[in-house]
């Protein structure tokens, strides 16, 4: 009952967080302090935390962690199907719309919108992850080699986290 | 799981793995292993489903995912792509959970995310540049383009909104173009 529970309200989470990321902390707040008391305020400023150390998106981690704390390892998988329910259902029905209609002048001309938009998107998403990353002159220096080295020798995304995070243990320690 | 599955789960899986400070991480990793290496799927098409991934719902990176493996398997291939991208954080954040007192002591952990996080910005960015090669520099383009990006970070408007404003862009320019084109 519990799981069914769980499963539901992490279902509605994910149904409405637009954007992702940062942006639906607070709906899964309101949801899981405030709402159902599965966890202590203090608990659920420690997702921040433990999201900057693990990777994936960070709904997925909160997702993991609530449904954990709250009945262990079944309730986190519970969580993360009820958080990417809905994501899977509406992408896959898109996907075949657009799949099947690509000759369509309307969705063309949608995208003919959303393409160039997408890059500002992302080009916007760097100014913002800018500001939070680059805190000071050695952050700033990892950041130009890192952009040296991509565009010098195309090395895998993969290989510039590993070289840049063992760089920031190595600079910091110094 | 079929071979060719077994593999895009694989690549997800490793998406998963190194997509840290969210979403837009995840942009260069998959144009890494899917365009460039395995040449799943084109670099314009590849434009079309991040803007998908990022009009509908939920995580960019695991919306990407279920687009990009319904795209090639259908059903099946969603459901392995999106199990790859979310194994990798259930994984970590479910051992995070249980030494979280000890791991909240180890400052090389916080270190190294310190130094990986501006490389992060660096390879959105190049990402960003590489993706928007796809794109003729038409004027149309580059007003759309720098009207998004001034939107968002100078007046905070939110990203869903520029999306559907730009999409209604398109579809006006689209439909005046095929009008003239008709009479």
């Amino acid at each position: 009952m519990e799981l069914l529970n769980i499963f539901l309200v992490f279902l509605r989470i994910g149904a409405f967080s637009f954007g992702g990321g940062y942006a639906m902390l607070p709906l899964i707040e309101q949801e899981v302090v405030r709402n159902h008391n599965w966890l202590e305020l203090s608990e659920f400023v420690d997702i921040i935390a433990l999201s900057q150390m693990s990777p994936g998106p960070i709904s997925i981690n909160a997702a993991t962690f609530i449904g954990f704390k709250h009945v262990g390892i079944l309730g986190g998988i519970v969580a993360t199907t009820g958080v990417v329910a809905f994501s899977f259902f509406i992408v896959t029905v898109m996907a075949s719309i657009i799949l099947k209609n690509r000759e369509s002048g309307t969705i063309e001309g949608i995208f003919r919108g959303i393409r160039p938009a997408v890059i500002g998107l992302i080009g916007a998403a760097c100014v913002s992850l800018f500001d939070t990353s680059v805190v000071d002159l050695r952050t700033l220096g990892i950041g130009l080699l890192a952009l040296l080295i991509i565009g010098k020798f195309k090395l895998h995304p993969i290989a510039i986290v590993m070289i840049s995070g063992t760089l920031g243990i190595v600079l910091y320690s110094l | 799981m079929s071979k060719e599955r077994l593999k895009l789960f694989y690549t997800f899986f490793r998406v998963g793995a190194f997509t840290f400070g969210g979403g837009y991480a995840m942009v260069p990793v998959i144009q890494k292993e899917m365009v460039e290496r395995a040449k799943l799927i084109e670099e314009k098409e590849f434009l079309d489903i991040i803007a998908v991934a990022q009009s509908l719902p939920g995580a960019v990176a695991v919306n990407t995912s279920v687009f990009v493996g319904f795209k090639l398997y259908g059903i099946p291939g969603a459901l392995s792509a999106l199990l790859g991208t979310v194994l990798p954080s259930m994984i970590v954040i479910t051992i995070l959970a249980v030494f979280y007192q000890q791991v909240q002591n180890i400052q090389s952990i916080e270190l190294f995310f310190k130094g990986v996080r501006p490389a992060i910005v660096a390879l959105i960015f190049m990402a960003a540049i590489k993706l928007s090669k796809n794109l003729d520099p038409t004027r149309f383009n580059i007003v759309v383009g720098t009207g998004a990006f001034i939107g968002i970070v100078f007046f905070e408007i939110h990203p869903i909104l520029v999306i559907i404003a730009a999409a209604t862009i398109g579809l006006i320019r689209e439909k005046k173009e095929e009008r003239h084109g008709a009479s």
